[in-house]
């Protein structure tokens, strides 16, 4: 679809957009409506609307298969870390209240953060990588 | 009287889910399933299950209607005909139907504050995310406080799923080493 001019413009405009959104979703879904799962499908789409656009090995060459692979793990590696981390500040897996010393409050929020951000790395990845194994199919026929 | 919005977009989805049955043309009715899946975001909106909603639109009608389309250049993009009706088959659908909608007059009406899924946990969490987490989004609360196991089990869900499907369909590193030494090499040169 890349000899499409408009395809091309609308996409190439709509793609940082897409991204930013993502990451306020991401980051702001303690306040709004929002989270990891939500982010990390619309973070995954824009990538899928550039590799649609634009062609499966420009997407591969901007974000490798490699990548992808390990952001999959990545994620929830992160959430479990979380847990480990709270269980060696003497408190339960994942209880995030005992990661700030100060206040209870604060170490939720810190835990909230990090696992939200575990959860939107891996359906993220996740999301782009079903994407790559079924498109790479196609190519190889 | 006014007829609620929530009636249309029933109908929609019913319209919708017989049409996606009876077409023969699967790639219309790969399209026909991004539909669905935008009337029933717009559905959930009117729930004020925002978070629902939006997820519903990037993934069912966003992702994977690229993945149906995937999987449509894989295969055909018309489904074998089949003249013949199994009626056993209708029997066995409209039966289990009627048993399901039989279990549903039993359920609380939409909207009722007594059902017993708003007084059981539900007015804790509600309580709870301003007063204990200081979050106002209760979703966020719930899922990753109150409810981290839970979410922990469905993110290794996911990952379970992408391994399933690397595996199942060829994985990333093995295509990437056919498609570079291939022999068309990559679309548009570097």
């Amino acid at each position: 679809m890349r000899e499409n001019l408009i395809l091309r413009v609308v996409a190439k405009s709509l793609f940082p957009i897409i991204l930013l959104f993502a990451l306020y979703v991401q980051f702001h879904g303690d306040f709004g409506p929002g989270g990891g799962f939500q982010a990390g499908v619309i973070f995954s789409a824009g990538w899928i609307l550039y590799g649609l656009v634009f062609g499966l090995a420009d997407l591969q060459r901007a974000l490798p298969p490699r990548w992808v692979e390990i952001g999959t793990a990545t994620g929830i590696l992160l959430y479990g870390g979380v847990g480990l981390v709270s269980l060696f500040r003497h408190g339960n897996f994942l209880a995030y209240a005992v990661l700030d010393h100060h206040s209870t409050v604060h170490g939720l929020h810190r835990g909230i953060f990090w696992i939200e951000l575990g959860v939107g790395i891996t359906v993220a990845s996740v999301m782009v990588a079903i994407f790559y194994a079924f498109a790479g199919r196609a190519n190889q026929r | 009287m006014t007829v609620p919005v929530e009636f249309f977009l029933f109908v929609f989805l019913i319209a919708i889910a017989m049409s996606v049955a009876w077409v023969r043309d699967l790639f219309a009715a790969g399209m026909l399933l991004g539909i669905f899946s935008l009337v029933s975001a717009g559905m959930m909106l009117l729930m004020d299950a925002v978070d629902v909603s939006f997820t519903e639109a990037a993934v069912g009608a966003g992702v994977s209607t690229v993945l149906f389309l995937g999987a449509l250049s894989l295969t055909d993009s018309s489904e074998k005909s089949s003249i013949q009706h199994h009626w056993t088959g209708l029997l066995v659908v409209l039966g289990t139907g009627s048993l399901l909608i039989f279990g549903t007059l039993d359920m609380p009406y939409y909207g009722d504050p007594a059902a017993p899924i708003h007084n059981h946990v539900a007015p804790e969490y509600l309580l709870g995310s301003r007063v204990d987490i200081e979050i106002p989004n209760v979703v966020t609360s719930v899922l990753a406080s109150y409810r981290g196991f839970d979410t922990f089990g469905e993110v290794a869900v996911v990952f379970t799923a992408a391994v399933g499907a690397m595996l199942l369909l060829g994985g990333a590193r093995r295509r990437t080493a056919a498609s570079s030494t291939g022999p068309d090499g990559p679309p548009g040169g570097a």
